[in-house]
């Protein structure tokens, strides 16, 4: 491995790479040592503790945890995403009296956490911990989805626009056939990336009591005793942190593919864009 | 409206609660994360494993379980906290840093690599060349995704108000119990010192982002 910062390394950085490769590998795993140690000290490794994911019921509430998780995500996504186009369209729209009204609307909900949106929803509607679960998600990322989109419209050339208003297409029109498909191409490895926060966001339902993968694992461990909390916890984390790793492979699968292939290439992530991959 | 004006001493609370809580995470996450991201560049290969997994977990990992581990699970296995502010911390300063060494790393990439190459060829060595050079030019690229991550770190202070910290969400939960009857107006008050955060960094991250453009 090369790099414009460095000089391939010779004999002697070589040496000292070497060692310094072993003296680090052997701190981490003097950490992961004293992490294990203590972690048997407290009997956490008892074989009775992880003899629970022998049982049927365990991995059945644990599948109940993730279909949850999926299910909010995926009808949060699937509305939002059309949600998300129409409040882009409306926040181009050449009118200002539609284009400000909406800008206000799109600030407001991207500078709100997402947890107080559903916390909203759950009281002042008195809606069920799902619905409120999956309205925060949906107001929340139709907002960035917007933002993604309206960055991506923006970044095209802006002939695209005049030769669609040229042959005579209505700026609707133009918007609809010419300048978001385009969009859409350019921006989706920000779209997929939000996805995966959309997908980790759902774990905010514990906060509003829906019973997700997380409540799950709070109810197993009251259910069946602290001394469970930790082999229970652990594997729940596991599984969620795997989906969500699974999830954002395929958005960097994406983003080398459609660099690739894609005419003109897919746009460089706006910084609207890293924001949203940080939440 | 009675409501906010009466209760606005625990708003005020909640939001410098909120904006300690937003400043030490992020200073911390910012050390840590330029840290990370150096290591990321390295030549040692440990460190560069050990960076690039630190930053894949964290990164893919939801904020709650992060929180979950550092409020309930720690505890439990023996490390106790005096205040629960300090595990909000923990969870916050390491789920935003691998934001933070991602955010360092693209603006590393995006230096030119004549710079590298221009401070080799003066006999720099790895460590000169890259905190003389490369990352004072880097962290100046980064700071509009920076201001940006910032904000969604104070947002993502939120989460630490279900974990027993009260900070601006955690009292809103508390006054909205309190005030059943007007909970529309409590949680509205919430939403309206949370925008008094994010609003301006919003503002500045897109100034900055203007400045920077022109510049190069």
């Amino acid at each position: 491995m090369s790099s414009v910062l460095y000089d391939v390394p010779g004999p002697k950085a070589r040496r000292v790479s070497l060692i310094g490769s072993v003296i680090g590998s052997v701190l981490i795993i003097g950490l992961l040592a004293w992490i294990i140690m203590t972690l048997a000290q407290q009997g956490i490794f008892e074989g009775r503790r992880w003899a629970i994911f022998t049982r049927g019921d365990v991995w059945m509430l644990l599948g109940n945890g993730i279909g949850a998780t999926l299910s909010a995500a995926a009808i949060a996504a699937v509305i939002a995403f059309p949600l998300g186009l129409v409040l882009c369209l409306l926040r181009i729209s050449l009118v200002p009296w539609i284009r400000i009204p909406t800008r206000v609307v799109l600030e407001f909900l991207r500078g709100m956490p997402v947890v107080l949106m559903m916390l909203f929803v759950l009281l002042v509607f008195g809606t069920s911990s799902f619905i409120a679960v999956v309205a925060g998600l949906v107001l929340y990322n139709a907002a960035i989805f917007a933002e993604i989109l309206r960055a991506g419209i923006q970044s095209l050339p802006k002939g695209q626009r005049e030769a669609g208003l040229t042959i005579g297409l209505t700026s609707f029109q133009s918007r609809m056939l010419i300048e978001l498909p385009q969009a859409v191409r350019r921006m989706m490895p920000s779209l997929v990336a939000q996805l995966v926060v959309l997908l980790k966001d759902t774990s905010l339902g514990y906060i509003v009591a829906y019973g997700e993968l997380l409540r799950a694992v709070q109810v197993m461990a009251d259910f069946l005793g602290n001394a469970y909390l930790f082999p229970i916890f652990f594997v729940a984390a596991a599984i969620y942190i795997a989906i969500n790793i699974c999830v954002s492979r395929f958005a960097v699968w994406i983003e080398r593919r459609g660099s690739k292939k894609a005419a003109g290439g897919v746009a460089k992530a706006e910084p609207a864009a890293v924001e949203t991959a940080a939440k | 409206m009675d409501v906010i004006i009466e209760n606005l001493p625990l708003y005020w609370e909640g939001l410098l609660r909120t904006l300690f809580l937003s400043v030490v995470s992020g200073i911390i996450a910012l050390v840590l994360g330029t840290f990370l991201a150096a290591a990321r560049v390295s030549p040692v290969a440990a460190l560069r494993g050990f960076s690039t997994v630190y930053v894949e977990v964290l990164r893919n990992t939801p904020l709650t379980i992060a929180f979950f581990f550092a409020a309930i699970v720690l505890p439990r296995l023996g490390v106790t906290f005096e205040q629960f502010e300090v595990a909000a911390i923990i969870a916050l300063s390491a789920y935003t840093s691998a934001f933070i060494a991602e955010a360092v790393r693209s603006g590393v990439n995006s230096v030119p690599v004549g710079q590298a190459e221009a401070a080799r060829s003066i006999g720099m060595k790895f460590g000169q060349v890259l905190s003389l050079i490369i990352l004072p030019q880097a962290l100046r690229t980064v700071i509009p995704p920076m201001i940006n991550i910032l904000i969604a770190l104070v947002k993502n202070s939120s989460v630490a108000g279900a974990f027993f910290v009260l900070e601006l969400f955690g009292y809103g939960r508390q006054m909205a119990n309190a005030n059943g009857d007007q909970v529309m107006a409590v949680l509205l008050g919430v939403a309206f010192f949370y925008l008094l955060l994010t609003v301006p960094l919003g503002i500045l991250a897109s100034t900055v982002e203007r400045k920077v453009a022109i510049a190069r």
